[in-house]
């Protein structure tokens, strides 16, 4: 297999990490809107929470891209 | 480079000499140059937000908000004691918060080309080092070699601390490495999103018939993505400034 080819494919295959932490993502803000509709008043106060386990769960998808773009452009 | 395209993504990241040689420690780049902007920007922004009327206008409104989300987030995170680490955590919040917004402005049009300082991972690395020395000379100044304590878990069996205390070092340890990714590979990513679609645009133009409905598509895309570029570069500012404020919470109260 040619090097550029075997680079295109394992950026692709980094690239599904995306997708996992997108699914993060989703859970944080969805667990997060459950709660709040349970107790909307105390929603507000949880907001540091909620955008610090948005960036636990963000970073690692970051990295995901990040190690897709190292594959893609390494030479 | 693996891929053989006539897009570019990259080129938009090259930092270039304004003035001087790039190889001499006095060039004067287009980094340092919309740093430069962005100090103007900012010190704009504040003096016209700090005159102090009685009846706040839009911009003093828009100051006063900034400040005070951003003190009320240092003092929810430190405690009262916090109030004296917000003028990092203000300036490193608005710094990364209006280089995002001005590298996304779409002055390309008029021939300018706005550099996104802050996907530099040089930059936004050493504002997280900045970040860690603040929480290490912090924690070594009010605790001394206590400090120390910070790795070693209360309330478990011994054996589990003794698991759990290096996982701890190596977690404090990554802190300034994943403090700086994350701005940096948010706009980074965005922007070579941004880049890609953009030349989709003028590649359907220019392929006629089927591709004036793929540029269409791509132009609505692009919008949006613009769009969201905005939110994630004001999520990251405040992410960068809450992380900061947390892990100064940890080096003055100990757990």
């Amino acid at each position: 297999m040619e090097l550029a080819s075997a680079q295109v494919i394992g950026a692709g295959l980094a690239a599904i990490g995306v997708g996992a932490a997108a699914a993060g993502v989703g859970m944080v803000f969805g667990n997060f809107l459950q709660g709040a509709l349970r107790n909307p008043a105390a929603a507000d106060g949880q907001f540091p929470r909620l955008i610090f386990g948005f960036a636990a769960a963000e970073l690692l998808g970051l990295m995901a891209f990040a190690v897709a773009m190292i594959i893609l452009y390494a030479r | 480079m693996a891929v053989e395209s006539k897009i570019d993504p990259m080129h938009q990241f090259q930092i270039q000499p304004i003035f001087g040689d790039l190889g001499s420690p006095f060039a004067f780049t287009n980094s340092a140059l919309w740093m430069m902007v962005l100090l103007a920007l900012i010190t704009g922004f504040m003096i016209l937000g700090m005159r102090r009327e009685l009846v706040p206008g839009r911009w003093q409104a828009a100051a006063e908000g900034l400040v005070g989300a951003l003190d009320s987030m240092v003092v929810t995170s430190i405690g009262p004691s916090g109030r004296k680490y917000l003028p990092w955590v203000f300036s490193s919040f608005i710094f990364i918060l209006f280089a995002n917004f001005v590298g996304s402005m779409p002055f390309a049009i008029t021939g300018v080309h706005p550099f996104t300082v802050t996907s530099q991972f040089t930059v936004t690395g050493v504002m997280s080092i900045i970040s860690f020395l603040i929480v290490l000379g912090v924690g070594f100044w009010k605790h001394g070699l206590h400090f120390l304590s910070l790795f070693w878990p209360k309330g478990m069996p011994v054996g589990l601390k003794l698991l759990i205390a290096p996982i701890e070092f190596i977690s404090f340890l990554v802190r300034p490495f994943s403090l700086g990714l994350r701005p940096f590979i948010a706009m980074f990513a965005g922007h070579i999103l941004l880049d890609v679609f953009g030349n989709f645009i003028v590649q359907g133009f220019n392929a006629g018939g089927s591709g004036y409905v793929v540029s269409v598509l791509c132009f609505l895309f692009v919008t949006f993505i613009n769009a969201l570029e905005l939110l994630v570069g004001a999520i990251q500012a405040y992410v960068f400034a809450l992380l900061t404020s947390m892990y100064i919470n940890d080096a003055v109260n100990l757990h």
